[in-house]
């Protein structure tokens, strides 16, 4: 069984089709890239997939469970539990430090535990900007913290939205390698992204238009860059 | 970790936070302060109209002992040693200013201090003869000021062989306000009425004993009929005028209190608003990773309560200083301090902030996670 099956999903805003009967599946372990030009239902998508939106029509199954029919108090606790969101905005909380901003996430999952937090940090570089406010940060290190943020829990799917957008090539590259060492760690990655660059390390690459899937491809260079 | 949020969100946001810290500090120094007055100045004002305003007089009896100084030292001889804490005999004559008759009364002024200590003297008490006070009402018909020479004169031929053509130049040195009849009135020593009109007997004395009830009883009792001449009685007055003022005071104090909180409640509840609007995004965020309703109430609620309470110990300290600072001025005596005001104070807070709080928190729940993805 997938890890991930969508199955006929429409998203309809009053006559405009954002997602238009989409059908997708994702297996464990796997690194899509999802492309399209924007306006194009990605974030649609990802939201739905993410539990923070319902469909309009059609299941979405994780794990076996259709969250298209579960309540907001269940997507809640489904989305803390299984899912790790990266944002292009970064979103961290200003008034708190990086290793704070982590232990937001272990707070409203478990239990705060600044040792495992300080290691997130040290995966992705930042053991030194621990104590830092997020006005002290570069963009690039903001981002590493929201990915930190996001592996805290050890979630079954990594959802980026745009995770490179706002930032510089050598960042760009810092959060390309940190993803590949997700995917060798055999984390579910799906990464919304403009760049196809940044596709083109993933394994499968997904395209949208007009909320529909236009091509789903294999990327045959995988690895070997 | 919760207090490590709530309270990171309090310090390191300050300046937004500092308004309704400002607000909560504000109601709860008012609420703190005006109770305290309220609850000590009643206190203070009883204890001093009690223990040294006027609370018997004597008057003459009908028969024919002559009512001097002498025969009221009688009657204050039946009063214990220490009790007596004031005693000003009153004796009232007509006399004339600019050609107006005027009620003088000769008295001992330095006495009239400790009977009648809720006169409020606009100027100077007199020190010597020759000086005097003037109560309101003939101040003003007459156009008479704190610092005037005023030359007085006796009564005129028809009412006295013995008058004095020239008359006495007296200073006044304050004008006497109370509120009552003491307003229609001249107060001068007796030696200076007696210069004016002759010698004669006393009106009334007015007297300040420190007793309780029973005693002032007892008192009364035993003057009347173990001294000649003299018809002492109780007076209710400051009592009754006490606890009319203390009333409105109280009923000020209240509405004062009431109006401030509202205005607080207003001004937190604004604040809040604010906060959680401007904080939208973070919400979303902090739902997106995984919080519920609850947790999110939780969080804002913990914030305004922590601001409540250090807002509450705060106005509670200030409140103090403040009552102080009112009651030195305007009752000139220093204030005892509450200790049960300070819990007090800092319930209030919390619970004005608390309800201040509930419908922006509320409202913060609302927000929907999914704005965490949509683009700016
Ligand atoms: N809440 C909404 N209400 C109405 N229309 C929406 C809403 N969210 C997205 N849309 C529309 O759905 C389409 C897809 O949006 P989105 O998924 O954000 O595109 P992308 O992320 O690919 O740029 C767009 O035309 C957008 O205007
Ligand atoms: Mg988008």
């Amino acid at each position: 069984m997938s890890l991930l099956e969508l199955r006929g999903i429409s998203k309809i805003y009053g006559d405009l089709k954002a997602l238009d009967n989409i059908n997708l599946s994702v297996e464990n372990g796997e690194w899509t890239a999802i492309m399209g030009p924007s306006g194009s239902g990605k974030s649609t998508m990802m939201n739905i997939i993410g539990c923070m939106d319902k469909p309009t029509m059609g299941e979405v199954l994780l794990d076996g469970v259709d969250i298209a029919k579960e309540s907001a108090k269940n997507l809640t606790a489904i989305r803390r539990d299984k899912i790790g969101l990266i944002f292009q905005q970064f979103h961290l909380v200003n008034y708190l430090t990086a290793v704070e901003n982590v232990m937001v996430a272990q707070y409203y999952h478990s239990l705060p535990d600044e040792k495992e937090a300080l290691e997130a940090l040290a995966r992705v570089g930042l053991a030194d900007r621990a104590k830092h406010l997020p006005s002290q940060l570069s963009g690039g290190e903001q981002q590493r913290v929201c990915i930190a943020r996001a592996l805290i829990n050890h979630p079954e799917i990594i959802l980026a939205d745009e995770p490179t957008g706002n930032l510089d090539e050598a960042n760009e590259n810092i959060v390309l390698d940190l993803f590949r060492q997700l995917h060798e760690e055999h984390t579910t990655l799906i990464v919304v992204t403009h760049d196809p660059e940044v596709a083109e390390v993933a394994q499968r690459t997904i395209t949208l238009e007009h909320g529909r899937i236009k091509s789903d491809e294999i990327n045959k260079m995988f690895g070997r860059n | 970790m919760f207090f490590k949020m709530i309270t990171a969100s309090l310090v390191r946001r300050r300046s937004r936070m500092l308004v309704a810290l400002l607000a909560i500090a504000v109601g709860a120094t008012i609420l703190s302060g005006l109770v305290t007055i309220y609850i000590d100045v009643p206190r203070q004002m009883g204890a001093e109209f009690r223990n040294y305003g006027a609370n018997m007089i004597f008057m003459a009896s009908s028969n024919d002992a002559v009512f001097d100084m002498d025969t009221v030292q009688t009657g204050i001889d039946k009063i214990e040693q220490g009790k007596l804490v004031g005693v000003a005999p009153y004796r009232y004559e007509t006399v004339r200013i600019h050609e107006q008759p005027v009620v003088a009364a000769g008295t001992d002024l330095s006495q009239v201090q400790t009977t009648s200590p809720y006169w409020m003297i606009d100027g100077e008490w007199p020190e010597k003869d020759e000086e005097m006070l003037v109560g309101q009402n003939i101040a003003e018909s007459l156009n008479l000021h704190a610092g005037d020479l005023v030359n007085v004169m006796g009564p005129t031929e028809e009412d006295s062989e013995d008058q004095l053509n020239f008359g006495v130049d007296i200073r006044v040195t304050g004008i006497v306000e109370t509120g009552g009849k003491e307003e229609d009135y001249i107060y001068m020593s007796m030696a200076d009425l007696e210069t004016l009109v002759g010698e004669g007997e006393l009106d009334v004395v007015e007297l300040s004993v420190s007793a309780t009830a029973e005693e002032l009883d007892r008192y009364v009792k035993t003057i009347e009929s173990e001294a000649e001449g003299i018809t002492p009685r109780l007076v209710k007055r400051v009592t009754q005028s006490e606890s009319t003022v203390l009333g409105k005071l109280q009923a000020l104090v209240f509405l004062v209190t009431a109006v401030v909180l509202v205005l607080t409640m207003i001004c937190v509840a604004t604040t809040m608003t604010a906060v959680v609007a401007e904080r939208r995004k973070e919400i979303g965020l902090r739902k997106a990773l995984g919080a519920s309703d609850a947790s999110i109430m939780k969080e804002f609620m913990g914030e305004g309560l922590l601001l409540g309470g250090v807002g509450g110990i705060l106005g509670s300290v200030l409140g103090f200083v403040f009552a102080q600072f009112v009651s030195v001025r305007v009752f000139a005596s220093s204030i005892r301090y509450q200790p049960l005001l300070l819990p007090v104070t800092i319930l209030v807070s919390i619970l004005i902030t608390g309800l201040a709080c509930l419908f922006p928190v509320k409202n913060a729940t609302t927000v929907d996670p999914a704005l965490v993805l949509k683009g700016e």
